[in-house]
């Protein structure tokens, strides 16, 4: 029992549209996490007193469990509390969450990572904080943190297959249903994995032609 | 909560982690294999040797683990191959980080400096005996790091082997949620022994990389630990 | 002058190295042009001149870290290039064997990080010579102590400074016991107050052995001391050659006085 080609062609429509999901949770959860991971960064840094090592633990926490059980965790314990979103909803929030454990670690090693130098001269020149943030030191932050971040991006994109374990119907999900139901998973499995492949080698050289064009603007 | 529920979870937990433990190890077996491999197919002086490497670096790194797994462990039968869903397991997140891992190999060799090349050359080590010798030994320290991330990795993903039937942590949480359907207290142990356990491989990575620091001995005073007597005393 | 320099008369020597017909360029960078040169077994030849001349590619055109566009080079009497114009260079078995006479010091030092000072220098002498580790350690040991560094056998590069590195550098290339031996501006890696310590090192060699030795430095006043032939490089030509006191007392090219006045004078 090996290739059908027929059958393989006939399941591109379908699988298409759960790869629409699948891009949908990822640009979302993406948005999810930027934001939320902004905040984080912004409490830790900040240095109050509870609140900086509360979250420190969180990112911490949320970095060293798997997602599939954090999504697990939220897909069946939330609705015991009252908390009834769809599969989707749920998929989008876990995978955002989980992200900006890492999108706030990313601010922080950009924002460190400019040079001493810079706010020194931003003092000297008596700028003040909020324009010496946003003039002198974001920029330079953003530029290392967006290739970054684009990575990440690229990620997710694959990192959404698991949330099919909490029925969300997405690409992955759409492959399962086509394998239980035909008993045949070959072809979906090959032409899902090609569809991941293409879309995330398109855009890791996206992610690298911007990465060049930051640094060729300095 | 009775005592039932307890034992029962306590007794599925325990032979869930102890499956948790063996895919992770032997899945960081494999892709400290595959890296090693890839990586160093990376930096071959043959081009088709190079394009091979990066060929199966892109496919594993492009693909989603996910579909990796399905593609071992449902659609390989198509071809006649049957595999164990822990083996099918192991392969699939081995080699995937495996070539994540890669590029850690290659860029810490790669890395060394034109310098350690020329000095090879200069004492007519060939390619083999100056990568054996002299390049791997000292780019390990600078591997040491990264590769604590690369377990914790495959600790995370050895989770998703619950979705092929491997009855790791994960899969038997969800045999008690079927069984008692309480499933606040289970999935929250569960994440309480990812997390420490995800410690414990930082601790240790943090350990190995300490030991082996390439000035380690900087701290420890420079006094000679061995006197030759014999050796040519002192003067030109 | 070395002893042995003094007991030979140029013309008997057998020629060790020879360059004929060599250039490189680096693509506008004329490093080397149609350069022509013959080195005599034993002798001890300085080259100097200003940067980016070309020195340092001779150097390593004979270690075969870098190849000629065009040109035919020798080592005691074996061929190590022969490259005719517009054919890419390539690696040969005959050259790898006549490689084998060669020995390098590098500015840089090179020495391996993750071994002893000792490991270092027994390393090839046992995987290429394929000496005993014994013999090999007996050999690393007596030229650590000729070099001065018998205190520092155990001790790993990082705790070393950086003459006794180099020293421990020259003491490698020792081991393997090469016909010639090059120097590629061994001291200017270092600290003032360590140089004389290498310099002591290099000026042993030259007086006590007839390996065949070529350096590439700014040490005037040294070149001067050990060379039995000094040659001035600049913009890939040989501008002038003699002995020392014939090129540092009585230069007869406008461009080596103007180089000796502007290194000299600081």
């Amino acid at each position: 029992m090996t290739w059908d080609s027929g059958f393989a062609l006939s399941l591109i429509p379908q699988l298409l549209a759960g790869l629409r999901i699948t891009v949908e949770i990822t640009v979302l959860g993406m948005l999810i996490a930027l934001v939320v991971g902004l905040f984080v960064a912004v409490v830790r840094r900040s240095r109050i007193p509870v609140l900086s090592w509360l979250f420190g633990f969180y990112v911490q926490f949320v970095r060293g469990t798997p997602l599939l059980v954090q999504a697990y965790f939220a897909y069946f314990v939330l609705p015991d509390y009252g908390i009834t979103f769809s599969p989707f909803l749920t998929g989008v929030i876990v995978i955002g969450i989980n992200y900006s454990a890492y999108t706030a670690e990313v601010y922080r090693a950009g924002v460190e990572d400019v040079p001493a130098g810079q706010w020194e001269a931003a003092t000297a020149l008596s700028l003040p904080v909020p324009r010496t943030w946003v003039r002198i030191v974001l920029p330079q932050a953003l530029r290392t943190s967006v290739p970054v971040l684009g990575n990440y991006l690229v990620q997710m994109f694959k990192d959404s297959a698991v949330l099919f374990a909490i029925s969300v119907y997405e690409l992955m999900g759409h492959v399962e249903a086509i394998g239980s139901d035909t008993y045949r998973y070959l072809e979906p499995v090959t032409i899902a994995a090609v569809l991941y492949l293409i879309v995330s080698l398109v855009a890791s050289q996206l992610v690298r032609l911007l990465e060049n064009r930051l640094a060729l603007s300095r | 909560m009775s005592p039932d529920f307890w034992t029962f979870t306590a007794h599925l937990l325990w032979r869930g982690l102890q499956v948790t433990i063996l895919v992770t190890v032997l899945g960081t077996v494999l892709a400290l294999v595959t890296a090693f491999v890839a990586g160093l197919g990376r930096l071959s002086d043959h081009g088709p040797v190079r394009w091979i490497a990066l060929a199966f670096i892109e496919v594993f790194r492009g693909t989603s683990l996910v579909a990796q797994l399905f593609f071992f462990f449902y659609a390989l039968p198509a071809f006649g191959v049957r595999l164990a869903p822990m083996f099918a397991g192991v392969l699939a997140i081995g080699l995937n980080e495996g070539s994540y891992a890669a590029e850690i190999v290659r860029s810490a060799i790669g890395s060394r400096g034109v310098g350690q090349n020329e000095a090879c050359v200069s004492l007519h080590m060939g390619k083999a005996l100056r990568m054996r010798r002299v390049l791997i030994p000292q780019s390990i320290p600078a591997m040491l790091p990264p590769f604590g991330n690369v377990t914790v990795d495959l600790l995370k993903n050895s989770s998703l082997v619950s979705l092929v039937t491997v009855g790791d942590m994960t899969f038997q949480a969800q045999i008690v949620r079927n069984q008692f359907g309480n499933t606040t207290v289970v999935f929250a142990i569960l994440l309480v022994i990812y997390f420490i356990l995800s410690q414990l491989i930082a601790l240790l990575s943090r350990w190995l990389e300490r030991r082996f620091a390439l000035d380690r001995d900087r701290r420890s005073a420079p006094e000679p630990r061995i006197r030759y007597a014999e050796a040519t005393g002192g003067s030109r | 002058m070395s002893q042995i320099a003094q007991s030979q008369s140029a013309q008997s020597r057998e020629t060790m190295i020879s360059f004929a017909n060599v250039s490189k360029s680096w693509g506008d960078n004329h490093v080397l042009r149609s350069l022509d040169f013959e080195i005599g077994a034993g002798e001890k030849v300085c080259i100097i001149g200003p940067s980016g001349s070309g020195k340092t590619t001779i150097l390593r055109i004979l270690m075969t870290l870098e190849s000629p566009d065009e040109g035919l080079v020798t080592v005691a009497g074996g061929t190590l290039w022969d490259v005719k114009a517009g054919h890419k260079p390539r690696e040969t078995k005959q050259m790898k064997a006549t490689r084998r006479n060669v020995g390098m010091v590098f500015q840089q030092f090179n020495l391996f990080p993750h071994m002893t000072a000792v490991e270092n220098v027994v390393e090839a002498p046992v995987r290429v010579l394929k000496l005993s580790k014994q013999e090999a350690r007996e050999r690393a040991v007596e030229l650590l102590g000729m070099v001065g560094l018998q205190e520092h056998l155990q001790h790993k590069p990082a705790q070393l400074s950086g003459g006794q590195q180099q020293r421990v550098a020259i003491a490698r290339a020792m081991a393997m016991r090469p016909k010639v031996m090059l120097f590629d501006e061994p001291t200017s890696a270092l600290d003032p107050e360590l140089i004389g310590e290498v310099l002591e090192v290099i000026r042993e060699l030259a007086h006590s052995t007839d390996m065949t030795m070529l350096m590439v430095t700014h040490e005037m006043r040294f070149a001067e001391e050990i060379s039995d032939r000094v040659v001035m490089f600049d913009q890939g030509v040989v501008v002038e050659r003699g002995t020392p006191a014939e090129i540092f007392k009585h230069p007869t090219e406008e461009r080596t006085r103007r180089f000796l006045r502007a290194v000299l004078e600081r």
